[in-house]
């Protein structure tokens, strides 16, 4: 982390729920008294496409863009996206992934592949990679939309600031608007911090 | 209701520069505002409609949204249009010939620039207009800066009676950073419109007194920018380089050289040349950082002042540290080699249609007829031009798929002879720009056949509404304009005008067969909304049988994203040639049980675990 500030890029595919991690992110930083930016490319990424989303947060903060190399957390919602995004990770970066496999319609057809084991292929770089399976802990909890929560409190233990702010802040802000999810997503918070802690080191991941 | 809107002064907020926009304008004053939906615009107009003491509409085009906030701003009111670039094309019929005739009430028009080209056909610098409309523009290069400036806009609008332009960008629209408000809603009284024919009837007699005026007031501002605040010099230790820069640029620039002097411009057109050349003096190399063309550097140069710029930066593109760096380093005698990093090979994930999405029966049907040119428009339908229907073969701008193909069936070639032509439109841009279209088709005896795809709703700007959807802005019921009633009135024969349900894949296959052979033109409309819209109701997936897939793939053509291929076998058949064979399976979470494939799926291996009645089976085309 240069210069105080956090790079967090937040990686997967258009409505898994990408941009709402990041603006929890963002938000919470936000109310620890960071300044913040946020940016996104998503144009078409309602339509299956590729959405990465940009955290930045420090005293002071310019560019909303993390260049190449500078990431500081990979947050990966489908494990070949993760890979995609790996050159944007410092050396000394995380990767926190969920082993999701999506292909999309160009590898059904044949025209591309989808790597073997892309968590293998983080591992393989250096990098710290921590991959888990986020969707079979939310169906265990009863709901597949608890994966944004899952990853979050999963990268909690890697942030500046303790993990029980960003985890009330997620709580809170269902209490307010959705109370009947708070103490649901306070469990899919939990639970994703725990299966964070695993490191990967020569993973398979499942197919 | 929504946090922003009922914030206090002095709070601080996360804010997007399209949602810093609408509370600038909520405090501004803004008794109007219009617009079209266009990336990475479009939130902007969403947003304003929160504040009730805005009235705001969905314009059908960005032409008519600018000339609504004029007509708002000569009653005394003030008003905003907010557009994506390529829409200033559109609504520039207005706009040059009001900066002559001037406003009343401020007027403010919001342009998005898609720098970069997340989400648009071309990249356009939309400072161009500043000087060839003789208006003011403001750059932010923030959101704070956004709020700042539309504010700001206001009052430089009515003090100079001009137009004036906030120029943002996709990096100053869809970053979220902290605003902080600095007041609440102050009214702006409107007095109405005051009849004044030598002021507001442009014809040539009363418009030729005011270019002497237009030109008094580029001098104004000329001045104007030599002094405003907007235009601020920030100190650096390292006078190597001094840069002079506006937008988002501004940020780029800070961040890799945070020692390097730095002329910022808010207020960039008409630059302030003087004290560009002053802070020249101070600096060893003057280098112009700009987003995207050679606009501020050929003036700066015209001034005759040296500086440098677009010989080593790119003329495209957002200029993010990542290009900044290897540009500018190699200016200060370091040179500047990208880092090495693994590149990991990852396959494309192009954007693609949605499950159930209504267009794709019709591009099943495209792509399974030969013999078409098939001539394209702007929205989802473009993505007909992917895999794995390949059955788009032109996209140039709203509306253009109806007049060029008319062109194009006028102007036939000789490998033309024997084709037809069609036009694929939806219904947002048929009403935006392609009804003129049709009508000079008719008009003119033109032969096209017409696909117009009305999945009521502007689909790839988010599911905003229009005319043909039956509500407002608001979500409010609204008029709805009949398609079929419509293109009858333009002039196409009753009996040439097909309604058709897309999901009905043999249906709409034998349509547009059967319409494309007519010696006249035609008009096909299909009638399922937008699988992402609240419109679309989601039934029971369907599953393969995996014993009664035969293999024959002609599901996975269809093209929809809940359909993977489950295994490849390759089979020897009796003539010795062999054969793959792709065996599909289902996802559930994604599948929404339009039973579109059911149609393509001649062993009936396509099933619902539990059929619903309300299915219609339609008999399977030979």
């Amino acid at each position: 982390m240069r210069d105080g500030i956090t790079n967090i890029l937040v990686v997967g595919i258009g409505g898994q729920g990408v941009m709402t991690a990041a603006e929890m992110l963002a938000r919470t930083a936000l109310s620890q008294g960071y300044d913040v930016k946020k940016t996104e490319v998503a144009g078409m990424a309602q339509r299956g496409g590729v959405v990465s989303s940009h955290v930045r947060f420090g005293p002071k903060v310019y560019s909303p863009q993390i260049d190449a190399g500078e990431a500081d957390l990979l947050i990966g919602f489908e494990a070949a996206e993760a890979l995609r995004w790996l050159p944007h990770l410092r050396p000394t970066g995380v990767a926190m992934v969920n082993t999701l496999r999506l292909p999309p319609p160009v590898v059904s057809a044949g025209l591309y592949d989808y790597p073997a084991d892309p968590i293998a292929d983080l591992a393989a770089s250096g990098i710290e990679v921590h991959a888990f399976d986020a969707g079979a802990i939310a169906e265990e909890l009863g709901n597949s939309k608890l994966v944004n929560t899952i990853m979050l409190g999963a990268i909690s233990d890697h942030l500046p600031f303790p993990a029980e702010v960003l985890k009330a802040s997620i709580v809170e802000g269902f209490r307010a608007y959705k109370p009947r999810l708070a103490d649901i997503n306070a469990q899919a918070f939990d639970a994703g911090r725990e299966a964070g802690h695993a490191k990967t080191t020569t993973h398979r991941s499942a197919t | 209701m929504n946090a922003v809107v009922q914030a206090k002064a002095e709070s601080r907020h996360l804010l997007s520069g399209n949602e810093a926009v609408a509370r600038a304008a909520w405090e501004a004053g803004v008794r109007v505002a219009a617009a079209y939906p266009g990336t990475p615009a479009t939130e902007i107009l969403e947003n304003i409609a929160l504040y009730p003491d805005i009235y705001s509409e969905w314009s059908v085009n960005e032409k008519v949204a600018v000339e609504v906030a004029i007509g708002a701003s000569l009653a005394g009111s003030r008003a905003l249009a907010a557009m994506k670039h390529v829409g200033m094309n559109v609504a520039s019929d207005a706009f040059m010939t009001q900066s002559l005739a001037g406003v009343v009430g401020g007027l403010v028009i919001v342009v998005a620039d898609d720098v970069g080209l997340s989400s648009s056909q071309n990249e356009q610098d939309s400072r161009y207009w500043g000087r060839f409309g003789h208006m003011p523009i403001l750059e932010p290069a923030d959101s704070q800066e956004a709020y700042d400036m539309v504010k700001r806009a206001f009052d430089l609008s009515e003090e100079y009676e001009v137009p004036v332009i906030v120029r943002m960008t996709t990096r100053v629209c869809h970053v979220k950073a902290m605003v902080e408000f600095d007041g609440e809603r102050v009214e702006h009284r409107a007095a109405g419109f005051q009849k004044n024919p030598q002021r507001w009837v442009m014809t040539p007699a009363n418009a030729k007194p005011r270019l002497p005026l237009m030109h008094e007031r580029d001098r104004k501002f000329r001045e104007l920018s030599e002094t405003i605040d907007l235009n601020i010099v920030f100190p650096g230790g390292d006078r190597r380089i001094g840069f002079v820069t506006a937008g988002p640029a501004f940020m780029h620039v800070r961040e890799t050289f945070p020692n390097a002097p730095v002329l910022k411009l808010g207020f960039s057109c008409p630059p302030p040349l003087d004290k560009i050349r002053a802070f020249a003096g101070q600096v060893d190399t003057l280098v112009v950082v700009e987003e995207t063309e050679l606009l501020l550097e050929t003036e700066i140069r015209a001034a005759g002042i040296a500086v440098r710029g677009k010989d080593v930066l790119p003329r495209f593109g957002e200029l993010a540290p990542s290009v900044l760096r290897p540009a500018i380093k190699p200016l200060l005698g370091e040179p500047w080699e990208v880092p090495k990093r693994a590149q990991a090979s990852v396959f494309p994930r192009p954007p693609t249609m949605c499950a159930s999405c209504p267009h794709l029966g019709p591009y099943f049907a495209l792509s399974h007829i030969r013999n078409l040119n098939i001539i394209g428009d702007i929205g989802c339908y473009t993505l007909g031009a992917g895999h794995p229907w390949n059955a788009l073969d032109t996209c140039t701008c709203m509306g253009a798929s109806l007049s060029m193909a008319h062109g194009m069936d006028k102007g036939r070639g000789e490998s033309d002879e024997k084709k037809h032509i069609v036009a694929v439109i939806g219904d947002s841009t048929f009403l935006h720009m392609g009804m003129q279209g049709l009508l000079n088709m008719i008009y003119n005896r033109g032969n096209v056949t017409v696909l117009l795809l009305d999945n009521r709703s502007v689909g790839m700007t988010g599911g905003q509404e229009n005319p043909g959807t039956g509500e407002d802005l608001h979500g409010l019921p609204a008029p709805r304009v009949d398609f079929a009633k419509l293109v009858e009135g333009l002039g196409v024969r009753p009996e040439r005008i097909r309604m058709v349900d897309p999901y009905e894949l043999p249906t709409i296959v034998k349509l547009v067969r059967e319409e494309t052979k007519m010696e006249e033109p035609s008009v096909i409309i299909t009638n399922r909304p937008c699988s992402l819209t609240d419109r679309f109701e989601r039934l029971q997936p369907y599953v393969v049988i995996d014993d009664q897939c035969t293999g024959c793939g002609n599901c996975i053509d269809l093209g929809c994203p809940a359909i993977f291929v489950a295994r490849r076998e390759t089979v020897t058949a009796k003539s010795g040639k062999s054969k793959e064979l792709v065996f599909a399976r289902i996802d559930a979470n994604t599948c929404t049980g339009c039973h579109m494939c059911v149609e393509t799926c001649a062993p009936e291996a396509i099933v619902q675990p539990q059929p619903q009645n309300r299915v219609i089976r339609i008999q399977p085309h030979a």
